[in-house]
């Protein structure tokens, strides 16, 4: 599903590489862990992932697209296959939790009774029934953060990707989170999770990716956090 | 093809959300736009009206060349041809001795005195050739043939230019020349400024909304979802313009154009300003909307352009904090 091979990514020629001959193989339906240390090289992955930034060098391939030969005019198309959660959960304050989920639907065309139809369906999976019509301020950071959930997979992506979707949140709200993760990892999409969080990684028993100053330094099959 | 129309809808109506949302800004750059196109409105009319009023004073410029008597009938064929080869000469005739008494005659019918005293002597009216110009401010061509030796030495008199008239011309001439560089000077200023103003409200609006840009990027829409909204909203200032514009102008040519009296306004003749502009409603209506569009459109993507980029590297400003 998710294939990187050696590959590295070098911001500026002071400032050292951010990651560095990379090679890992994600299969579908896997729920992966991602550990490092601040400035490790996490974001920088998932950034290569969703195509915000480009690799220096080294071969990236998800769901069969071979980022090589993607054209930016078809990485919208990319991006609807992918479902991110960021950390800071990127919901629009002027629109109601309805509305935000409705959004990654509108962008892409889908029409006003599909989406009435669906948008209730996917709120009740990450256990959002009846705040349709609240504001992301009303909510607290975990349901926040749900409702980010709501939009990434509200398009049922094959992939979901969170960039440490519990990094501002309590520890009962973070593992609301993980929670609905891996509700949605049981429905079939892959899940790849970045994080800080010591006790989520040693009891969820997933397969764990540990990244320091841009190498993988380990990857095991139930892995725990050890830095 | 389902989506194309759904989004294409969704489009719009942000673009005219949008256009609503930033109402001041909106109202700025669509308030320059108007300047703009009713300087090349009114440019277009009054280059018009110009036009006419010399064509009309044109019409009236003709140079009498007088023969003497003695000049032969093949010397006379040479002087016309050479004329009638010049490219400035509209038209060469030829009026004889008898011709031209006849005309004095006609003119003159009822003064018995004159008459009488033409009868009395030879006929002392010289034959005359009459050139019409196309373009009397561009006479020296003519005058150069007419003043060589050899032509000289057969006239009977100094050749007529229509006197005073030419003086006229010229200056109207010269000062329709200045005012096509003046306004030509103008509506490309007027629509640089106003590109500019459209650009900075595009980019204040792209800034005002950054967080919702990424996330539309985020979320994987597609640029023209994007961009469309934007060029919607200005493509809009250009109507409302355009419709302004031509309201503008419809208000000082129709309601106030008895205030206009035309001889105040000297060159300007204000009922085939009024004419011109009647007739041509349509035209210009579609020549406003199309320019009001295209100034839009235009200074849209070339914001959108600047400030929508793909990948976050060159994307900072817009980043989320």
């Amino acid at each position: 599903m998710i294939l990187l091979d050696r590959v590295s990514k070098t911001y500026g020629k002071r400032t050292g590489s951010a990651l560095e001959r990379i090679t890992m193989h994600i299969e579908p339906k896997e729920f992966v862990i991602v550990v490092g240390p601040s400035g490790a090289g996490k974001s920088t992955l998932l950034k290569l992932l969703t195509r915000e930034e480009k690799p220096s060098s080294g071969k990236i391939v998800v769901g069969g697209i071979d980022y090589e030969h993607l054209k930016d005019r078809h990485i919208p198309q990319l991006r609807r296959r992918i479902g991110v959660v960021f950390q800071d959960f990127k919901l629009l304050p002027n629109k109601t939790v309805f509305e935000n989920v409705a959004f990654a639907l509108e962008v892409v065309g889908v029409g006003n009774r599909e989406i009435k139809h669906t948008v209730p369906k996917v709120l009740a999976i990450v256990g959002l029934k009846g705040k349709e019509k609240n504001y992301p301020r009303e909510l607290s950071g975990g349901e926040r953060q749900r409702v980010a959930i709501a939009r990434a997979i509200v398009r049922q992506p094959k992939i979901l990707i969170a960039d440490e979707p519990t990094g501002n949140l309590d520890p009962k709200h973070a593992w609301d989170v993980i929670r609905v993760l891996e509700k949605i990892n049981k429905y079939g999409t892959t899940v790849l999770l970045t994080t800080h969080n010591q006790d989520i990684v040693n009891q969820l028993k997933r397969r764990v990716i540990t990244i320091r100053d841009g190498r993988v330094v380990s990857d095991k099959a139930s892995g725990t956090y050890d830095l | 093809m389902g989506r194309f129309f759904i989004s294409l809808e969704r489009v719009f109506k942000t673009g005219f959300i949008n256009f609503f949302r930033n109402l001041s800004l909106s109202i700025a750059a669509t308030a320059v736009m108007v300047v703009t196109l009713t300087i090349v409105l009114f440019a277009i009319i009054a280059n018009a009206t110009f036009n006419n009023t010399i064509s009309q004073i044109n019409d009236k410029i003709d140079i009498s060349v007088y023969l003497k008597d003695s000049v032969t009938e093949q010397q006379r064929k040479e002087i016309i041809n050479t004329l009638d080869s010049l490219n400035n000469v509209k038209s060469v005739e030829y009026i004889s001795k008898d011709q031209a008494l006849e005309q004095y005659r006609a003119d003159n019918k009822d003064n018995l005195d004159l008459l009488l005293a033409i009868s009395q002597t030879d006929n002392p009216l010289p034959a005359t050739i009459k050139v019409k110009p196309v373009d009397p401010g561009r006479i020296d061509e003519i005058k150069s043939v007419l003043e060589a030796d050899k032509v000289k030495a057969l006239q009977s008199d100094e050749t007529s230019y229509s006197g005073d008239r030419k003086e006229a011309i010229d200056k109207i001439t010269k000062a329709t020349a200045f005012f096509r560089k003046a306004v030509f000077v103008g509506v490309i200023t007027f629509a640089v400024i106003s590109m500019l103003i459209i650009f900075n409200t595009i980019q204040m609006a792209i800034f005002n909304r950054r967080d919702e840009l990424t996330i539309m990027r985020l979320l994987g829409a597609s640029t023209w979802y994007i961009k469309g909204p934007f060029i919607v909203e200005t493509m809009f200032y250009g109507v409302v313009a355009a419709v302004s514009s031509l309201v503008i102008c419809n208000s000082l040519f129709v309601v106030q154009s008895q205030a206009f009296d035309a001889s105040s306004l000297g060159l300007l003749d204000m009922d085939f300003a009024n004419k011109y502009f009647a007739d041509n409603f349509w035209v210009f209506l579609g020549m406003q909307l199309i320019s009001g569009m295209l100034i839009g459109a235009l200074s849209a993507l070339i914001a959108t352009k600047r400030y929508l980029k793909f990948h976050q590297t060159k994307q900072r400003k817009l980043k989320l904090k």
